[in-house]
C-alpha cells in the first residue's frame, strides 16, 4: 500500500513535469496557441448559436426550456473539455504510432499512458472550457434549479464522471490505432458526436438511445439522469450518485488499451 | 549478456497493387502476405562487447533491436538480456538499457535540451548526484556546453544527434542500442559520435550494439560483425575474417551481399 | 483538361486504397445524419406549427448534406497548400507551366469531388430506403431535380472559390491559422451547416441569404426538397452566379499579386 502511494505520488510528479514542459513549448508559439484556443471557442460558439436560434423559434423541446438545455449543453461541454485537456494526446496518437515515436515511449521505464498524455497536454482546450463556463453561468442564473449542497455535488459528480467517460473514449480511440490507422474517423461519433449531440438531454432522442447510453456507453449517467434531478423532474437522490458510476467505464477502456499495446508489441505496426 | 535463440518474427502485410482497377478490386477483397522479418536467429553477445549489426534494408535489423529493447514480442524463440526477458518485463528491462533511433527524436522540439534531460531524470528516477555527474561527463565528452541551452529545433542534425546520444545514456545504462546513429551526419559529427561511443565502451564497459549502413562506423567501432539478410544470420565473425587482404570495407560488404544474394 | 482528369483519378484511387477509412467515414456521416434528424423530430413533435419547412424536407436536407459533405465542408481546406505558402515550396509550383490559381482550383475541386463520389452513393442509397418521413423523398419534380444538380455544381464552385480567396489572403498575413479558423466558423454558421437557414429568425435569414455563404450548400439542398418558391430560386441562382464571378476574380487577382510578390522577394 505504502509502495503504491509512493508510486502514485511519483507518477503525479512526473505528469506535472510533463505538463510544465508541454506548456513551455506551447508558449513558444503564442499566436498559434491563442488562435487555436480561439478556434475552440468559435466552434462551440456555433453550436451555442445553433441552440439559441432554434429556441427563438421553438419554446421548449420535450418539455425542456432554453436555459435547461443550456445547462445541459454547458455541463457536457465542460466534461468534454476537461477530458480533452487531459486525454486529447490520444487524438494525435495515430501519428505517434505511424512515425514510430511510440517506440521511444516503450523504451522508457514508465507507464505508457502517463507518457503519451503527458507529452501531449492540450492547454488550447481552454477556449472551449471558457465557452462552457460562460454558458454554464448564464444557465445557472436563468434556471430554476434551487441550488443546494446536493445539487452542487451533482454538478461536480457530473463533471468527474463525464471527464472519465470521455477520457475512456479517447483511450479506446488511441487503442484502435494499434490495429488500424485509417478507420479511426468512426470513433468521432462517440467523442465529438457525443459532445455535439449531448447538447440536448438524451431523453429527446428516444427510448432506445437512452438504453444505449445507459448500458453501453454511459453518457446518460453523466447527462440525462442527474439533469432530471437538477431541473427538479425527480427527487430521487440516487441521481446524485449515478454520474460517479460512469467512472467504472474506464476499466474496460483501460483493458482494451492494454490489449492494444500487447498487439502492437507482437505486430510492430 | 545478451542471448537470442531460434528467434522468429513475421508480419502480415496487406498487398497493394498499382492501378485503378486493382484499387477497386482491393476495396472489396484484400490480399495479405506474410513477411518473415526474422527466421531462426541465434547469437550471444558478451558484456562489454561492441557489435556491428549489418545488412541491407528490410533484412531484420530493426526488428532485432526492437525485440531486444522490449518493443516487439517474437513469435517464437527465447531472448534473454542480463537474465531478463525484455518483452515480459518491459519496465524493469528498459531502465537498464539505452536506445538511440537515428531517425527519431526523443528530445522536445521547442524547449532547451537541458529541459528534456531533466524530464528524463524524473522518468528514470536518477538520483541527484548521479544525474549531475552524468550530465557533466556527457557534456564534456560530447561537447554539449553550447547546446544545452538551445531548443532542439535550432540545432543542426549533428548537434542534435550528440544530444540524443547523451539523452540515451543519462541513466548510465549497461547496454546501448544504436539504430543508425550516424545517418545523415557530416564527417565531423560522425567522427565525434564514433569517438564518443568508443570511449563510453572503454570507460564504463557499456555493451554496444549498432546497426548502420556506414561501413566506416563498423570499421572504427566494432571488432565483431553480424550480417543479416532476409531474416537470417548469414555471418558472425570478426572484421578481419571478413575482410580478405587489404580490400576496401565497402567493397567487401558489397561483395558479401552479392554472394548471399540479398 | 486531361491533366485534371488524371489528377482526379489519382485522388479517387488513393481514396479507394483506404477502404477502412472510407467505410468509417460513411458510417460516421450516417450516424451524424441520424442524430440530427432525431433532434429535429423532437422539435417537430413539441411544436409542429413552428417548423419553417416540412419535416420530410428537413430530413432530405440533412441526408443530402451528409452525402455531399465533402463538396461543401469548410474545414476541408488543403493543408498542403497552406504549408507550401508558409515554407516557400510554392516557388516550385510557380515553375510549372500552369496558372497557379487554375491549378489549385482544379486540385481542390478534384479533391472534393473524388471524396464525395466515394461516399455519397452508399449514404444516398440507404437514406432513400428509410421509411417516410425519415429518408430522402423523391425530388418534387424533374425540373427541381435538374435545378438541384445545377445549383449543386454552382455551390461547389462557390465553395472552392471562397477557399481560394482564403489561400490568397494567406499571402498577406503572417498567420494563416487565424484566418482559417475565423472563416471556417463563419462559413459553417452562415452556409447552413449548423442549422438550415430557414430555421433562423426571418430578419437574420434575409441578410444571410444575400451573403456568399448562402450560395454554397443552402440553395441546392433546399431546391431539392421544394422549399423554395420560383422567384426565390431565380434569385438564389442569380446570386450564386454573381458570387462565383466576384470570388473567382477576387481570388485570381490576389493570386496574381501574390505571384508577383514572391518573384520580387525571391521566395
Amino acid at each position: 500500500m505504502v509502495i503504491r502511494m509512493e508510486r502514485l505520488k511519483h507518477g503525479l510528479k512526473l505528469y506535472c513535469h510533463y505538463v510544465s514542459i508541454s506548456i513551455k513549448s506551447m508558449m513558444q508559439y503564442k499566436t498559434s496557441f491563442f488562435l487555436t484556443a480561439l478556434g475552440q471557442f468559435l466552434v462551440s460558439f456555433n453550436v451555442f448559436l445553433g441552440i439559441h436560434f432554434m429556441f427563438l423559434r421553438f419554446h421548449t423541446v420535450n418539455g425542456f426550456t432554453y436555459s435547461e438545455v443550456l445547462l445541459c449543453f454547458s455541463i457536457v461541454l465542460l466534461e468534454f473539455s476537461v477530458a480533452e485537456m487531459i486525454a486529447r494526446g490520444f487524438d494525435t496518437f495515430s501519428q505517434m504510432v505511424r512515425t514510430g515515436s511510440f517506440d521511444t515511449i516503450l523504451v522508457r521505464p514508465r507507464n505508457e499512458i502517463l507518457q503519451v498524455l503527458g507529452s501531449k497536454f492540450e492547454l488550447t482546450r481552454i477556449g472551449r472550457m471558457l465557452q462552457a463556463t460562460i454558458v454554464f453561468l448564464y444557465a445557472v442564473l436563468h434556471c430554476n434549479v434551487g441550488w443546494n449542497f446536493a445539487k452542487v455535488m451533482t454538478v461536480i459528480f457530473m463533471i468527474v464522471g463525464g471527464t472519465a467517460v470521455f477520457s475512456g473514449l479517447f483511450t479506446v480511440y488511441a487503442a484502435f490505432c494499434f490495429f488500424t490507422l485509417d478507420g479511426l474517423e468512426f470513433m468521432n461519433v462517440f467523442t465529438d458526436g457525443a459532445r455535439e449531440f449531448g447538447k440536448y438531454p438524451i431523453g429527446i432522442y428516444g427510448k432506445k438511445m437512452l438504453l444505449f447510453t445507459t448500458f453501453v456507453i454511459p453518457y446518460a449517467l453523466v447527462q440525462y439522469y442527474p439533469l432530471l434531478y437538477l431541473t427538479n423532474r425527480t427527487d430521487d437522490v440516487i441521481n446524485i450518485l449515478i454520474p460517479l458510476c460512469a467512472v467504472f467505464f474506464l476499466i474496460p477502456c483501460y483493458a482494451f488499451w492494454k490489449f492494444g499495446v500487447r498487439h502492437y508489441k507482437s505486430s510492430g505496426s | 549478456m545478451i542471448t537470442m535463440e531460434n528467434v522468429c518474427k513475421s508480419y502480415k502485410v496487406a498487398k497493394r497493387n498499382a492501378g485503378f482497377k486493382a484499387a477497386c478490386k482491393a476495396f472489396f477483397h484484400r490480399e495479405y502476405e506474410i513477411i518473415n522479418a526474422l527466421s531462426d536467429v541465434s547469437f550471444t553477445i558478451n558484456d562489454g562487447e561492441m557489435v556491428g549489426y549489418i545488412g541491407p534494408n528490410g533484412a531484420g535489423k530493426s526488428s532485432t533491436i526492437k525485440i531486444l529493447s522490449g518493443i516487439l514480442t517474437p513469435d517464437s524463440g527465447t531472448v534473454l538480456v542480463d537474465g531478463r526477458i525484455p518483452y515480459q518485463d518491459r519496465i524493469n528491462h528498459v531502465s537498464n538499457i539505452g536506445v538511440v533511433f537515428g531517425q527519431r527524436s526523443q528530445l522536445w522540439w521547442d524547449v532547451p535540451v537541458i529541459d528534456s534531460f531533466e524530464l528524463l531524470r524524473d522518468i528514470y528516477s536518477i538520483p541527484g548526484n548521479l544525474y549531475k555527474n552524468n550530465v557533466e561527463e556527457l557534456t564534456e565528452l560530447l561537447g554539449l556546453q553550447e547546446l544545452l541551452r538551445s531548443p532542439a529545433r535550432q540545432l543542426s542534425l549533428g548537434q542534435r544527434m550528440r544530444c540524443e546520444i547523451a539523452a540515451s545514456l543519462i541513466h548510465s545504462p549497461k547496454i546501448l542500442f544504436l539504430d543508425e546513429p550516424t545517418i545523415g551526419l557530416d564527417a565531423v559529427s560522425k567522427i565525434a559520435v564514433r569517438e564518443f561511443i568508443k570511449k563510453q565502451n572503454e570507460l564504463h564497459g557499456t555493451t554496444v550494439i549498432l546497426t548502420t549502413h556506414d561501413m566506416q562506423d563498423i570499421e572504427a567501432l566494432s571488432k565483431r560483425i553480424i550480417l543479416v539478410g532476409k531474416g537470417k544470420i548469414l555471418l558472425d565473425g570478426s572484421l578481419e575474417e571478413i575482410k580478405k587482404g587489404n580490400a576496401n570495407i565497402d567493397e567487401t560488404v558489397a561483395e558479401l551481399y552479392r554472394s548471399f544474394e540479398i | 483538361m486531361r491533366k485534371y482528369l488524371a489528377f482526379f483519378r489519382l485522388r479517387f484511387t488513393m481514396g479507394l486504397q483506404y477502404r477502412t477509412a472510407a467505410i468509417a467515414g460513411m458510417t460516421t456521416q450516417f450516424a451524424w445524419g441520424f442524430m440530427q434528424i432525431m433532434i429535429y423530430k423532437a422539435f417537430y413533435e413539441t411544436q409542429p406549427d413552428a417548423f419553417p419547412m416540412t419535416f420530410s424536407a428537413t430530413t432530405s436536407y440533412i441526408w443530402l448534406q451528409q452525402a455531399f459533405l465533402a463538396l461543401f465542408d469548410a474545414w476541408m481546406m488543403e493543408t498542403e497548400i497552406f504549408d507550401s505558402i508558409l515554407n516557400g515550396n510554392i516557388a516550385y509550383e510557380l515553375c510549372r507551366p500552369i496558372r497557379i490559381y487554375n491549378m489549385w482550383f482544379s486540385r481542390s475541386l478534384a479533391n472534393r469531388i473524388s471524396r464525395a463520389a466515394l461516399r455519397c452513393l452508399p449514404i444516398l442509397l440507404i437514406a432513400v430506403f428509410l421509411p417516410y418521413p425519415y429518408g430522402i423523398s423523391a425530388p418534387v419534380s424533374v425540373i427541381h431535380f435538374m435545378l438541384f444538380s445545377m445549383t449543386l455544381v454552382l455551390g461547389l464552385l462557390v465553395t472552392v472559390a471562397f477557399c481560394m480567396l482564403i489561400y490568397g489572403l494567406t499571402f498577406l498575413t503572417i498567420s494563416p491559422q487565424g484566418l482559417r479558423i475565423m472563416f471556417t466558423s463563419m462559413v459553417e454558421l452562415f452556409a447552413g451547416a449548423v442549422i438550415p437557414l430557414p430555421f433562423f429568425p426571418e430578419k437574420v435569414q434575409k441578410i444571410m441569404e444575400i451573403l456568399p455563404f448562402a450560395a454554397m450548400q443552402n440553395v441546392a439542398l433546399r431546391i431539392y426538397s421544394g422549399s423554395m418558391s420560383a422567384t426565390e430560386m431565380e434569385k438564389a441562382v442569380l446570386l450564386q452566379v454573381i458570387w462565383l464571378i466576384i470570388l473567382t476574380s477576387g481570388g485570381s487577382l490576389l493570386c496574381r499579386y501574390a505571384e508577383k510578390k514572391i518573384t520580387v522577394q525571391g521566395g
